[in-house]
């Protein structure tokens, strides 16, 4: 980038009406850090990732922070931090408190913590002798406090799969406030977790779209005991996390494929699937060599991260394009999510995929082995006309049984998550034991993540994360107090997000480029 | 021995509106009541092939067969319904001719997602011995045995026959059109005795679900009406769950076009003196 065009862009962003202070300042940090050259690439990636054939999701030239972090906060609250200067907490508040400090110190691609610890459990140690008046007052004081010092939708929170009254008073807050911040993941262990408790949970979707379902023990075969869903979708493990996400858009690889069905995969999709690779490890070693940030991070120094429980996301999306696209050059019409030839093509082609990524070696990925974590990417705001991830193009989804059956199969590849979202007709409400039959028997068949919301709630949910209805309306003309709105104002003009039918949902997640 | 044989307007695989908990929900073809409000018109009568569907399906998926009888291409049907527009007769030609090992390997498919098997219709007790032994094979199986067993009926049929289900089945649900055996005439087409003898019957074995009442407006939503009916109710069971609806017009028959959705508030209101009558379990739909 020239001066001329930095000082433009740079004007632009200084003088934008839409974006507030903070979010002035994190648009003109990215512009400074992609003002720096990217770290070096071949030749063929370089143009892979010109040609959107691969997404960084612009992260940024030069990365100087791990895209997703997950602090070890209960041993934060064990020992204190040296650097915040702060000692244990010895009470409710005290811990509280501590958080909301910590938090603040917390890295991510998006500048705000995407994860702010598994709640439910880290409070156990400060609840005895706590009424639960005391109790609810507090964590009440607290909510607030996420919400308005971090308003960022992907800030994200885990609870479960344990029954409690520290979770039982979460969900009660949650449906009183109607809050955006923070997203909420529940962990559900069907040997743990009561029918009760996942009514209750029910229950809270059904006022603010919020939490997602998770299963626990697919997730624990994967990730180990210490795990959390952040952001949104993106399971990783709690003292590490993820360098970098990179996303390979395999409807841009279908496109590009000549040749027969079984060239594409011993030709077109390996190739592609190295340039991605190449990406992220170019994007790695900047990050932990140059940038060195595990260096000198007093997440880092404190033990509340450690390098070697991170590892990379490597993405695909695109999934329904490309299986679309090669059935058609089979001269079939079959298509992803209705036609059993079509869905076997889709299993197909990820198992190739998660072949391939645990075949090859990643450097500073000891938190997977040495391997990439797989992931089932769902969108940001400037994708168009390419399906999220592996799921079924918006309107073309089948019946909710038919779906899950469809989609299943994938979510036992992609242990960093994938998404399906199910929408649900407003009659539901006065039935919350059905959708707890639909969560145990969608994740008892094998399903990772589930969503569900409802039409009529005020909320939207653009990809994984939330916004008010009211605040896209509104945005145009005053823009918005949390981050993410500024990216589902966007994807909402560039799909008909608000137009969709029942169970009709649009797929885009995760921080486009700021700055735009 | 081959498994019974019934005619099934249509199944659904996921419910939230036929019971509780997500349910599997069987339609049978065939009612034995008219009301005006039908709301599945359709599901009234048996197809008697007559023929006139074949010419405007879009889709040429239907067709008479040697026989005269007019048969379904299943691929070739897209499920747009023309056929029941056009249908002179109350019926569809869509109905399938199920046999009870067909209908359990689509329960068995879907079975973890499920709290229970709803029959309905049609009616659903016009067909008792098919329901009997598909509920009977649902007991009887390890992998079924967790769903609950309901049916959904217009309470017309006779103790003989909630004899044969009840056995197998877990409750009924019974919709009691009006108390007054002329407005039921009016509503329904037939008289209400049956009907009430269901409701004293099965409350008495234990297995009456619920009641649902139908308020549809200008027949049986005026509050003394309303009263006298929970009066009789509360006389059979103070614990009876109740259902309250509104009557709405979509799907209903077009020569009914005189009927008009059900005021919300006034259901509310009408719901409210179920709630003062000392019914506790009072649901409004």
């Amino acid at each position: 980038m020239e001066m001329p065009e930095f000082r433009t862009r740079a004007r632009q962003i200084v003088e934008d009406p839409t974006l507030t202070f903070h979010q002035r300042r994190h648009h003109l940090a990215y512009l400074a850090e992609n003002a720096l050259e990217y770290p070096p690439l071949s030749d063929a990636a370089a143009e892979a990732l010109e040609k959107r054939v691969i997404c960084d999701l612009y992260e940024g030239a030069a990365p100087y922070r791990a895209r997703y972090i997950l602090p070890d906060y209960a041993k934060a609250l064990r020992q204190g931090s040296a650097f915040l200067e702060l000692d244990p907490p010895q009470d409710l508040d005290d811990a509280l408190t501590f958080l909301l400090i910590l938090y603040a110190h917390v890295p991510s691609i998006t500048a705000y913590p995407v994860y702010f610890g598994d709640l439910d459990k880290l409070l156990v140690p400060f609840v005895d002798g706590i009424s639960d008046e005391h109790l609810y007052r507090s964590l009440r004081r607290f909510w607030l406090a996420l919400d308005r010092m971090f308003p960022d939708a992907f800030a994200h929170m885990d609870l479960g799969p344990r029954d409690g009254r520290i979770i039982r008073t979460i969900f009660r807050i949650e449906r009183e406030l109607e809050q955006v911040v923070p997203n909420l993941t529940f962990k559900i262990d069907p040997e743990v977790t009561p029918d009760d408790l996942i009514r209750d949970a029910v229950e809270t979707v059904f006022v603010n779209g919020k939490p997602h379902f998770v299963n626990h023990p697919l997730m624990v075969r994967d990730l180990g005991e210490e795990y959390a869903a952040v952001s949104c979708y993106n399971s990783l493990k709690i003292g590490g996390g993820s360098h970098t996400l990179v996303r390979l858009n395999l409807k841009e690889v279908a496109l590009r494929h000549q040749g027969t069905l079984e060239d594409f995969f011993t030709d077109t999709l390996p190739r592609y699937a190295e340039l991605t690779a190449e990406i992220i490890e170019a994007r790695i070693r900047y990050l932990v060599e140059e940038a060195r940030f595990y260096d000198h991070d007093f997440l880092a120094a404190e033990g509340l991260i450690s390098l070697d429980r991170f590892s990379a996301m490597y993405g695909v999306y695109g999934l329904a394009e490309a299986v679309d696209l090669l059935m058609e050059h089979q001269g079939k019409d079959g298509r992803y999510g209705h036609d059993p030839e079509a869905n076997d093509l889709s299993y197909r082609i990820t198992r190739a995929l998660k072949a391939f990524v645990n075949d090859r070696p990643m450097p500073y990925c000891e938190g997977n082995a040495g391997r990439c974590f797989l992931h089932s990417q769902s969108g940001i705001d400037s994708d168009l006309d390419v399906t999220a991830g592996t799921r079924i193009p918006i309107g073309d989804e089948p019946e909710m049984f038919e779906h899950i059956v469809a989609v299943t199969p994938h979510h036992d590849l992609f242990d960093a998550g994938v998404s399906d979202i199910f929408h649900v007709e407003d009659t539901a409400r006065r039935n919350p034991q059905a959708m707890v039959d639909i969560i145990r028997g969608a994740l008892g068949g094998g399903m990772r993540d589930f969503t569900f919301n409802l039409a009529t709630n005020g909320f939207i949910r653009i990809t994984g994360y939330l916004v008010r209805k009211s605040d896209i309306e509104g945005f145009d003309a005053h823009g918005a107090r949390h981050g993410s709105t500024t990216f589902a104002a966007g994807s909402v003009k560039n799909s008909h997000v608000t137009e969709r039918n029942v169970k009709r949902v649009i797929a885009r997640e995760l921080t486009p480029r700021p700055g735009r | 021995m081959s498994s019974r044989r019934g005619l099934v307007d249509r199944t659904l695989r996921f419910s939230t509106v036929d019971g509780p908990g997500n349910r599997f929900v069987v339609f049978m073809q065939g009612c034995n009541f008219n009301c005006i409000g039908c709301h599945n018109p359709y599901t009234i009568s048996e197809c008697n092939s007559c023929g006139l569907c074949v010419d405007p399906c879009p889709e040429n998926a239907l067709s008479l067969d040697e026989d005269h009888r007019v048969v379904v291409d299943r691929v070739a049907c897209t499920g747009c319904e023309v056929c029941i527009d056009v249908c002179p007769y109350d019926s569809t030609p869509l109905a399938e001719d199920l046999d009870v090992d067909e209908l359990v390997a689509r329960i068995r498919e879907t079975a973890p997602f499920l709290s229970g098997v709803t029959v309905s219709g049609g009616e659903a007790t016009l067909q008792a011995h098919f329901v009997a032994e598909l509920f009977g094979r649902l007991r009887a199986d390890d992998e079924l045995s967790h769903l609950t067993t309901l049916v959904d009926s217009n309470g017309s049929a006779p103790r003989e026959v909630w004899d044969l289900l009840m056995p197998v089945m877990d409750g009924a649900m019974i919709d009691l059109k009006a108390l007054d055996p002329d407005t039921h005439v009016r509503l329904t087409g037939r008289t209400n005795t049956a009907v009430l003898d269901s409701i004293r019957y099965l409350a008495a074995a234990g297995k009456l679900h619920e009641v649902r009442l139908l308020i549809v407006p200008g027949y049986n939503d005026d509050p003394a009406t309303m009263e006298r009916t929970l009066a009789w109710l509360r006389d059979v069971d103070p614990d009876m769950a109740i259902k309250v609806i509104g009557f709405r017009v979509h799907g209903i028959r077009p020569e009914m076009s005189w009927l008009t959705d059900a005021d919300p508030d006034r259901i509310a209101d009408l719901a409210d003196l179920a709630t003062s009558a000392g019914f506790r379990d009072v649901i409004v739909v």
